[in-house]
């Protein structure tokens, strides 16, 4: 009786999941694949090659801002895992307080730090750094280039993406059931070991859906790569957003992207998430 | 025509892009719709008008003053650009009655039959519009349309950072400033520039001209000219001294100057573009008469003083222009700088070196997005 009532919990989200999610995406699909007059073409994809590099730059942006996140996000989770629900609770809100703060204005705020006159340019000219680089190498510079370039865009990325690593690492290492790690030790494991075989493969989970929640939106954005990378770093949101609001509206080509672009991100999650399960099985076993 | 509000949405959506990685959805009601609480005539009829504009493009006040003498609630939503707005009606999601498109926009629609002829008895203001800005060559009859602002896109530099007055495109191109100069993130606006340095017609469909053009900003990219495309990020960077020249519209060199005095403007020998922007009905408006309510409303002269005050961008309507000097002093208590006011309301002989945008053809606008994007790999 129980089982029989439960799917009808998931309407909600199934309707939401179909209008929203589904609909979308067979549009998106229809589109790529056919003309303005409405009839079937393949040529939209054939114009992927010019792309490549665009392609590439979005993805390497995205796997290093992703990677950075990692390094960053895995020691902070679980050290805030380990310490007691005081810090845990400051350290919460210090992570969720930027995220109150809608996502452009802190990006557009990174651009008066990073500008050729920004703030930290101007630190860096105020403590003498600039003066001393200049007499000890003999050249004459007077600010870092930062704004315009890849590292800005990768900063912005990590800056705007990081608390979503943070977050799903931290909810896993933090219910790890503690008699596993006295079993662990009891057995004879030194720390190191505990960690290796115990610890980071059950926190395996966490990572992947921090990964996933990270590089998505990476690979798509086009807010951080027109503010940071000054227009000039074009990556696969910019590329898309173009052939819908540039000066030849072609919904056509740019639903083919989008979907060539899913698909590679699909296929990035796939197999990464069967990645994972081996790893996960191996160690079960 | 700031865009950083409609941008501000874009980036909300970007987070909900992350998978279907396609987005039309870009207007924003940032001004919202004033409701006009407690005033005597509040809208019973339900007579409503839906108006498309441009962020940052009205005194809101006005809205307020046509609410509370017609009783006609008006719904005020704004478009990024001309793309943005065309995006949106090609998309079928708007309902729009009013929109405010610039020149070549207006001439697209026209053709694809998508604007309403007007009934200009409806809009007994139209007669205040000066004859300059009548049967301009994106509607040759002027059936369809009523002008809503005028303006020139120049040089906008910043006289601190660089060495001798610019006066010609040359300065776009020129490797002394090299790190420092802006270019604007728009295919036709930035080909145009090149197209008025080569001498060329900045209507022109001759692919080899539109390459020509385009290999003078790809060396000048190679060069490291250029420290980034930038539309409305232009405010901040001008105003700030983080970069030396960039090009924009005349309307918001007025406001950047008020942020930052070392700022010059000027529309370059060689011609640059002038733009008059309109406003014109829908063919599938629902609310035909409450639109030429509207227009009828913001031609007059009124209207246009209030907005010419608030936006900075100079008006179509022959007494407004006469008037806004001696407006301005009774207004702020000190003389309208003269210099300034022919910046935004550009005298003749700087529109006769000036341009307007046509349509392009397609195939011409395919060119422009390609070589756009060819700009960016």
């Amino acid at each position: 009786m129980k089982k029989s009532k439960r799917p009808l919990l998931a309407i909600p989200y199934v309707v939401w999941m179909a209008i929203f999610v589904v609909a979308p995406i067979i549009m998106v699909v229809i589109y790529a694949f056919s003309t303005a007059g409405g009839g079937f073409t393949l040529e939209n994809f054939t114009r992927m090659g010019t792309y490549t590099v665009i392609f590439t730059r979005s993805f390497r942006l995205a796997l290093i801002a992703t990677v950075v996140c990692l390094l960053i996000g895995y020691p902070l989770s679980y050290m805030m895992a380990k310490e007691g629900p005081r810090f845990q609770r400051v350290g919460m809100m210090l992570i969720m307080l930027p995220m109150w703060v809608n996502f452009l204005l802190r990006t557009y705020s990174w651009m008066s730090i990073l500008e050729k006159n920004g703030l930290l340019n101007q630190f860096f000219s105020a403590i003498g750094l600039f003066d001393l680089i200049n007499a000890v190498f003999g050249t004459n510079i007077q600010y870092f280039h930062m704004i315009g370039t890849q590292g800005a865009v990768v900063l912005g990325m990590v800056y705007n993406y990081l608390p979503f690593m943070i977050l799903p690492i931290y909810s896993v290492i933090v219910k790890l059931d503690n008699s596993l790690l006295e079993a662990a030790r009891d057995l004879g494991a030194s720390s190191t070991a505990v960690f290796r075989k115990v610890i980071f493969p059950l926190s395996l989970p966490g990572i992947l859906s921090g990964v996933t929640m990270v590089f998505v939106p990476s690979v798509s954005t086009f807010a951080i790569s027109r503010l940071l990378g000054g227009g000039t770093q074009m990556l696969l949101g910019d590329l898309i957003e173009q052939q819908f609001l540039g000066g030849a509206y072609n919904p056509h080509l740019g639903s083919a992207i989008a979907l060539v672009m899913m698909i590679i991100v699909v296929v990035c999650m796939w197999i990464m998430n069967h990645f994972g399960e081996g790893e996960e099985q191996a160690v079960m076993l | 025509m700031k865009r950083i509000a409609a941008l501000a949405l874009a980036s909300s959506l970007a987070t909900g892009l992350l998978l279907t990685g396609c987005s039309v959805e870009h207007v924003s009601s940032e001004t919202g719709a004033p409701v006009s609480s407690g005033s005597g005539t509040e809208p019973g009829s339900g007579r409503v008008v839906n108006v498309c504009s441009w962020g940052e493009y009205i005194d809101t006040d006005l809205i307020d003053q046509f609410e509370e003498k017609t009783g006609i609630k008006v719904n005020y939503q704004t478009a990024e650009s001309n793309e943005a707005l065309y995006s949106l009606l090609k998309s079928g999601g708007a309902t729009f009655d009013v929109i405010v498109p610039s020149d070549y926009m207006i001439s697209q629609l026209i053709e694809e039959n998508m604007l309403a002829e007007l009934n200009y008895d409806n809009i007994p203001n139209f007669s205040k519009i000066d004859d300059r800005f009548k049967n301009l060559s994106y509607d040759p009859e002027n059936k369809y349309t009523v002008p809503y602002t005028w303006g020139t896109l120049g040089i906008i530099y910043n006289t601190a950072m660089v060495e001798e007055p610019i006066t010609s495109w040359s300065a776009m191109f020129d490797e002394q400033y090299a790190g420092d100069v802006l270019l604007i993130n728009n295919s036709r606006d930035a080909l145009g520039i090149a197209l008025y340095y080569l001498g060329y017609s900045v209507n022109t469909t001759d692919e080899a001209q539109i390459r020509e053009a385009f290999q003078l900003i790809s060396d000048a990219v190679s060069a490291g000219v250029y420290q980034g495309k930038v539309m409305d990020e232009v405010f901040q960077k001008m105003e700030q001294g983080n970069a030396a020249i960039s090009t924009y519209y005349a309307g918001d060199y007025l406001t950047m100057l008020e942020n930052n005095p070392d700022l010059a403007y000027v529309v370059p020998e060689e011609g640059s573009n002038w733009f008059v922007d309109a406003m014109c009905v829908l063919k599938d408006a629902q609310n035909k008469d409450e639109a030429e309510e509207w227009i009828n409303f913001m031609a007059s002269t009124e209207a246009n003083l209030a907005n010419m005050d608030y936006i900075w961008y100079a008006s179509p309507n022959t007494e407004a222009l006469e008037q806004y000097p001696a407006y301005y002093e009774e207004t702020y208590g000190e003389p309208l700088d003269l210099e300034l006011y022919e910046i935004m309301a550009a005298p003749q002989e700087v529109l006769d070196r000036c341009e307007s945008y046509l349509v392009l053809p397609e195939a011409t606008r395919a060119l422009y997005n390609d070589l756009w994007i060819e700009l960016g790999l």
